[in-house]
């Protein structure tokens, strides 16, 4: 090896310091952190201290008291990214393959609601479903829901204020998935007998699955730790387990139950991560 | 171009009962512009037909609507006698191989080629497949994916993929486009040989006309969105009808001439105050003026007097300008009284001593393989095509 060869390569160790420090400094240290206060003695309080007694007691009650919110999150992040999906691939590929000269204009129109805050958004979700709004209105007048139905504070709600706030993650990477494919190839499928709906479901969805896995990626996994919608738009009844850890540590300032059920969702939220891409296969695709 | 319409409508009255692809009075256009203008064309089965033509003539259009890939504006497309002009491009018996191979990158390679016959619900898929791919020499590659094949290798899968639905008609849009010219040549004559075997209707489109004469049994020569003339490719080469015919394929010396006379077969032509006489039947000018064209090869060149062996339009005065040695042949350019250089391919034969840059020379060539072209026409129609591409 040439000592040019040598320098090339410290040069490269030397752009992974900054990021390397940052992660040090913002993940492995709060992880750590996290790790270590899930293993607390749950008997220790802010003004007492805490022993590290190893607790792993503490991850038993916490699946046992919080086991409902949990599987409640897993189902409303999943039936929201599955809504999410459904609407952002017609949304993507109406962008990437038909939208013409509209397709930089759209584009920022999916982003647009970026530039005000999530908060306020869902905020005035809680507006448009209110009891007397207009929707709940239109429902009760079509007997779609009863006299005395409402849309705020049901899971309804939740799940469409988690579908709302998340759509715009699975539409950009299904966008850049789907403008990439090669129109000829679906121009080659019909010339080789595929009517359109069989050329969608042989050539234009399995070259799209990056996108689709992205996608669904970036919207069930903030979407399962997600607290604001379930505060905002539902009751108790509807509480997802972010928003159970949050009041954990900010009003029980119960640390070591908080941090355990942290570390429950993550490892959830991981080993489903792992087996989806597996199912999914998309390290064949490329 | 006239001529060629009205004979193609004689043609077209002649075969009510025909059974081959045919075209009529189809235009298709793009907004103002017209990329294909009332295209007549007999395509007969069982033949090796080339549209040959410069980018944007309309030949990839005209291809493509036989695809159904594009509707045509007017006119219909008919398919041994069924009219398939606005079918789906799923229905109709037509396969494709695209100038970019389009292969399914997420399949590999044998379903790639099984892909028409999977969504035909075949049986049998799998020995169809395998012995298309010994066809194309692929079976060792059938479970890779086409990127990681050659482009020689996916030229062949494509044609494959293509070929397993036994269409009765296959088009090849610019299939060799892509391959070096090594490559290009050794795929032709593969093509050709497949073509042979399998005795299916091969529609070619390229614009590079050595491919086209190559491969083709007929070649229709495109520009504009109108065939200029059609035929054998010796008969193009031999007999061209326009100017644009004459430079495409291969290269011609086109000398401005006045006609003083015409006879049963012959006709006569004045150029520049020497006068040459041209066959009837390769008389494409009606008015009293044209281009006399003769091919580079045609050309006899020797000293001044000399008795050349053509017995014929012998040309007088002219001075030798440039001298190209290319192993096979001496290329020289010589330029005339009038101020006209004319090209001149004289064969290494050992027969004939070389001319230098500067020698008064004498030009000759047999009236046999002089033609006239229509006055009217722009003598260096179709001459700025890029000789290699």
């Amino acid at each position: 090896m040439s000592d040019f060869q040598r320098r090339r390569g410290a040069v490269g160790y030397l752009l992974l310091i900054p990021a390397a420090l940052w992660l040090v400094l913002f993940f492995v240290v709060p992880f750590y952190s996290l790790l270590a206060t899930s293993l607390y003695d749950p008997s220790g309080s802010d003004f007492r201290g805490y022993q590290m007694t190893y607790e792993w007691s503490n991850y038993t009650h916490a699946l046992q008291d919080y086991w409902q919110p949990l599987v409640r999150s897993l189902i409303y992040g999943g039936v929201a990214t599955l809504l999410c999906l459904l609407l952002g691939y017609v949304l993507a590929y109406a962008i990437a393959f038909k939208a013409g000269r509209w397709k930089n204009l759209l584009l920022v129109l999916v982003i647009a609601p970026f530039f005000t805050s999530f908060l306020v958004r869902t905020l005035s979700w809680k507006l448009i479903l209110a009891d007397d709004g207009i929707v709940v209105n239109t429902l009760q007048a079509v007997h779609l829901l009863g006299p005395d139905g409402r849309l705020l504070a049901t899971p309804v709600a939740v799940i469409a204020g988690l579908t709302y706030n998340f759509l715009p993650f699975m539409v950009l990477p299904l966008f850049a998935s789907i403008d990439k494919i090669d129109h000829r190839l679906i121009e080659a499928s019909g010339d080789l007998y595929a009517n359109p709906v069989v050329g969608f479901f042989k050539v234009t969805w399995p070259l799209s699955l990056p996108g689709v896995v992205s996608g669904t990626l970036l919207t069930f996994i903030p979407a399962v730790g997600d607290f604001i919608n379930a505060q905002l738009l539902g009751s108790p009844n509807q509480r997802m387990v972010g928003s159970v850890i949050q009041s954990l540590f900010t009003d029980a300032n119960d640390y070591p139950a908080a941090a355990a059920l942290s570390m429950i969702l993550m490892v959830l939220i991981v080993a489903m991560v792992l087996v989806y891409i597996r199912r999914a296969g998309t390290e064949e695709l490329l | 171009m006239s001529q060629v319409a009205e004979q193609d409508k004689t043609a077209a009255s002649g075969g009510e009962d025909f059974d081959g692809l045919r075209l009529r009075q189809v235009t298709k256009s793009f907004g103002a512009f017209t990329a294909v203008d009332d295209l007549d064309l007999d395509i007969p089965n069982g033949s090796f037909f080339a549209l040959l033509g410069p980018s944007g003539c309309g030949k990839t259009t005209t291809l493509r609507m036989v695809a159904g890939l594009e509707i045509p504006t007017s006119g219909s497309i008919t398919l041994g006698g069924d009219d398939i002009t606005f079918a789906k491009p799923y229905r109709r018996p037509v396969n494709t191989v695209f100038q970019s191979y389009a292969l399914f990158p997420h399949l590999d390679i044998f379903e790639n080629v099984a892909f028409g016959l999977r969504r035909r619900k075949k049986s049998d898929v799998e020995a169809q497949v395998n012995k298309m791919l010994e066809l194309v020499e692929l079976t060792s590659q059938a479970r890779k994916k086409p990127a990681q094949l050659s482009g020689g290798q996916q030229q062949r899968v494509a044609l494959a993929r293509a070929l397993i639905n036994e269409p009765q008609v296959l088009l090849l849009d610019e299939p060799l486009g892509a391959l070096d010219l090594k490559l290009r040549r050794s795929m032709q004559i593969e093509i050709k040989r497949i073509q042979n075997e399998v005795g299916q209707t091969f529609v070619h489109v390229t614009h590079d006309q050595e491919e086209a004469m190559t491969m083709a049994d007929t070649v229709a020569v495109m520009n504009r969105g109108v065939i200029e003339q059609m035929g054998s490719p010796s008969d193009l080469y031999e007999n061209p009808r326009s100017t644009f015919v004459a430079n495409f394929l291969g290269q011609s010396n086109l000398i401005e001439g006045a006609v003083t006379h015409r006879s049963a077969d012959l006709v006569t032509v004045d150029m520049h105050g020497i006068g040459v006489s041209i066959p009837v039947a390769r008389a494409h000018a009606d008015g009293d003026r044209g281009w006399v064209g003769i091919r580079p090869e045609k050309v006899l060149i020797g000293e001044l007097g000399e008795e050349l062996d053509a017995p014929g339009n012998s040309v007088p005065g002219g001075v030798v300008t440039d001298v190209s040695f290319v192993g096979v042949s001496t290329q020289y350019l010589v330029r005339m009284p009038w101020g006209q250089e004319l090209q001149v391919f004289q064969q290494n034969t050992g027969h004939r001593r070389l001319f230098r840059q500067g020698e008064q020379v004498e030009l000759s060539w047999r009236p046999e393989y002089a033609f006239l072209l229509d006055y009217s026409q722009d003598a260096a129609a179709g001459a700025q095509r890029g000789a290699e591409d």
